[in-house]
């Protein structure tokens, strides 16, 4: 054996072990990748985004808005306080219902509600709703988002499940109407 | 003594240290630079090594759960014998390692450090800013209270705005749908291993051309770095009139680094641990969020963009900026050192620094939040309603319970989100008042559907005695005009 012969040998060799170092690299890449990106392709799971009681009719009397507080469908064990999510439940009239997320439509932060002058104010950076949700002033961009509702058996049910943001509102097809100010 | 001599000898010849650490100590530096100009480099070093002692400190007792970390950091501050230091040291030199790294960037800058042949160290540098800015972000997360709670739900509303993959940024840094324990455990994840390590990596390629490269030397006006010269003329610099950097240029390095830890400690001792405020418990609304110091101008930033502008500036800017910081060296590479002859570079400084110092100001004093409690909690001062009619006195109590005092203040007490009020009658009309109140406009709800007819008279009637005694509250020149019964023919 020449030593060209063996010098080209192991190099060949090296790249060959290279080379077995990849596909084992892209082997172990796929599980990685797909265990890092499982919060994102997790819709698919069951009950991620279900329909909630947030209580008996009762307690949302007619005329006026209150704040509820739900379980959220998807919680781990050690979710603490965290898996607690609160909304505001607006009686419209005994039947119809209005439900918005706590998070103003800004930046998330969690709106209160005032009765007596009808508006739900925000502590962050001053987004003003008004009582059908719909926005008033400051920064938000539109109105607070909204759940879909239903009544069975005499309690309120809202579907949930996400945290609503602004790139994604809990639900798309349910906007508050707009108000002329 | 003989035997440590021996023990160094027989561990030298193993490791084969000796030589290297030697020479590191005793290579020459310019001879200004041993100044105290050149000590906040290792002040940052000295304070990333009291976080890595007082974090691995900290974890010990620590837990990583939503569910638990709060009440563990209860028990830090209050359980443990001296829990509440470490976390103070913690905070403080969390605080102290920001700030340090800022001066030490802008006396880079200032001083041109970042021209050949030390534009990778420039660009190490950036990203050992992005890594520290990281470190304080994910850390206050980990002071798992409402503010972080809340501050890790702007952030996920902030990466909900990107184009297209907006909703998987969400989930991916929530780690599911909502703010939980997954969340939590990411940003621990990133707070205790992976921004570390790139930290410790960063630090360790930033030092290594910093001793390669040989430190900057002193800008003197008119030395002009050109490529093809520089190399040469720092040699000569550092081997003619050099100084070995050990003891000569060290001791300043030491001294204040000292100081820099005296200083922590005590704001440790004297200012305490940082919280943690509430439980984060999502259904305690009556909470007002605010961010780490700083972080605030960032949260000002937010409330003063139009609301079409912000999504493009809040996803753009920060892009920009960094190109701009990583391509500068490249931009301006050679050429004058000294500040005495950049005025550009110095205006710059000057405006970052008044512009972040305006957001900040302002942020500690959030004149864009309305005071939630206002109305209840503040009552009307004293003179605005003596001598006052029943209807006066009424628009005054309307004025409370709307919650007007939110937003608006009475001899600087209230919110600061409207106008002042105590001279509203001298810019405004009846008329223009009653308008206000009911259409809104300007930044202002619209009261129309809130208030009664009666209560609006009250308001503005309470209005309208809000001007000084010696000046007449303004009035429209035609009303009386207009309102004059015409006697019929």
């Amino acid at each position: 054996m020449s030593t060209e012969n063996g010098v080209s040998r192991r190099a060949a060799l090296v790249k060959l072990g290279l080379f077995l170092n990849g596909i084992v690299g892209i082997f172990l890449a796929v599980p990685v990748v797909r265990y890092l990106f499982s919060p994102v392709t997790r819709e698919k799971k069951f009950g991620y985004d279900s329909w909630l009681s947030l209580g008996a009719l009762e307690q949302f009397p007619a005329g006026q808005t209150r704040l509820a507080t739900y379980k959220n469908p998807v919680v781990n064990a050690w979710d603490g306080e965290t898996g607690d999510i609160a909304c505001w439940v607006r009686n419209l009239d005994g039947h119809t219902f209005q439900v918005f997320a706590i998070n103003c439509a800004h930046l998330g932060c969690p709106v209160r509600w005032f009765p007596q002058s009808s508006l739900f104010m925000c502590p962050c950076h001053g987004g003003v709703y008004y009582q059908d949700g719909s926005r008033a002033s400051g920064p938000p961009e539109r109105g607070l988002f909204q759940y879909h509702y239903k009544i069975e058996n005499g309690k309120l049910l809202i579907k949930a499940g996400e945290m609503p943001t602004p790139g994604q509102p809990v639900a798309r097809n349910v906007e508050g109407k707009t108000t002329c100010a | 003594m003989r035997l440590m001599q021996k023990l160094g000898a027989w561990f030298d010849l193993r490791l084969q240290l000796g030589t290297p650490i030697r020479e590191t100590m005793e290579h020459s530096v310019p001879r200004e630079t041993a100044s105290w100009f050149y000590v906040f480099g290792s002040a940052a070093l000295t304070c990333f090594m009291l976080q890595i002692v007082t974090g691995i400190l900290l974890a010990l007792i620590y837990v990583p759960s939503a569910g638990e970390a709060w009440s563990s950091l209860q028990t830090l501050n209050h359980g443990i014998a001296l829990g509440w230091f470490i976390r103070a040291l913690h905070g403080w030199g969390s605080n102290f390692m920001v700030a340090i790294v800022l001066i030490h960037m802008v006396q880079v800058f200032l001083f041109g450090a970042y021209k050949f042949p030390r534009e990778l160290t420039w660009i190490v540098g950036v990203f050992l800013l992005l890594v520290t800015l990281g470190m304080a972000f994910s850390g206050q997360v980990l002071r798992f209270d409402q503010d972080a709670y809340w501050g890790l739900g702007i952030g996920a509303s902030i990466a909900s705005r990107v184009p297209v993959i907006g909703p998987w940024a969400v989930n991916l840094m929530l780690g599911g749908p909502i703010i939980a324990g997954a969340t939590l455990s990411r940003f621990f994840a990133l707070h205790v291993f992976v921004i570390p390590g790139l930290l410790i990596a960063f630090v360790c390629v930033h030092l290594l051309m910093v001793l390669k490269l040989g430190i900057n030397e002193w800008p003197m006006p008119g030395r002009i770095v050109r490529r093809s010269t520089y190399l040469q003329e720092y040699h000569e610099l550092t081997h003619k009139e050099g100084v070995p950097f050990v003891p000569n240029a060290v001791w300043k390095d030491i001294l204040f680094s000292a100081f820099i830890l005296l200083s922590i400690a005590a704001c440790a001792i004297y200012f305490g641990p940082f919280g943690p405020g509430g439980q984060p418990d999502p259904t305690i609304i009556q909470t007002s969020p605010r961010p780490d110091f700083f972080f605030l101008w960032l949260y000002a930033l937010l409330s003063f963009l139009p609301p079409s502008a912000e999504t493009p500036i809040l996803l753009i800017g920060p892009v920009i900026g960094i190109l701009v910081l990583l391509a500068l060296p490249f931009v301006a590479g050679e050429g004058e050192k000294s500040w005495k002859r950049r005025p550009i570079a110095v205006l710059t400084i000057l405006l970052v620094a008044v512009a972040l110092g305006t957001l900040t100001h302002l942020a500690e004093h959030t004149p864009w939040s309305p005071v939630m409690d206002a109305w209840s909690s503040l009552p009307i001062p004293q003179p605005y309603l003596q001598g006052r009619t029943a209807l006066q006195r009424r628009g005054a109590l309307v004025f409370q319970v709307k919650q007007c005092h939110n937003c608006h203040s009475l001899d600087g007490k209230g919110g600061q989100r409207g106008p002042a009020l105590d001279r509203v009658a001298l810019r405004l009309t009846e008329d223009q008042l009653i308008r206000q109140v009911i259409q809104g406009g300007g930044n202002m709800p619209a009261y129309g559907k809130n208030l009664s007819p009666a209560e609006t008279t009250a308001l503005v009637s309470f209005l309208e005695t809000l001007h000084p005694a010696n000046q007449p509250p303004a009035r429209n020149a035609s009303q009386s005009l207009s309102t004059t019964e015409v006697p019929p023919r």
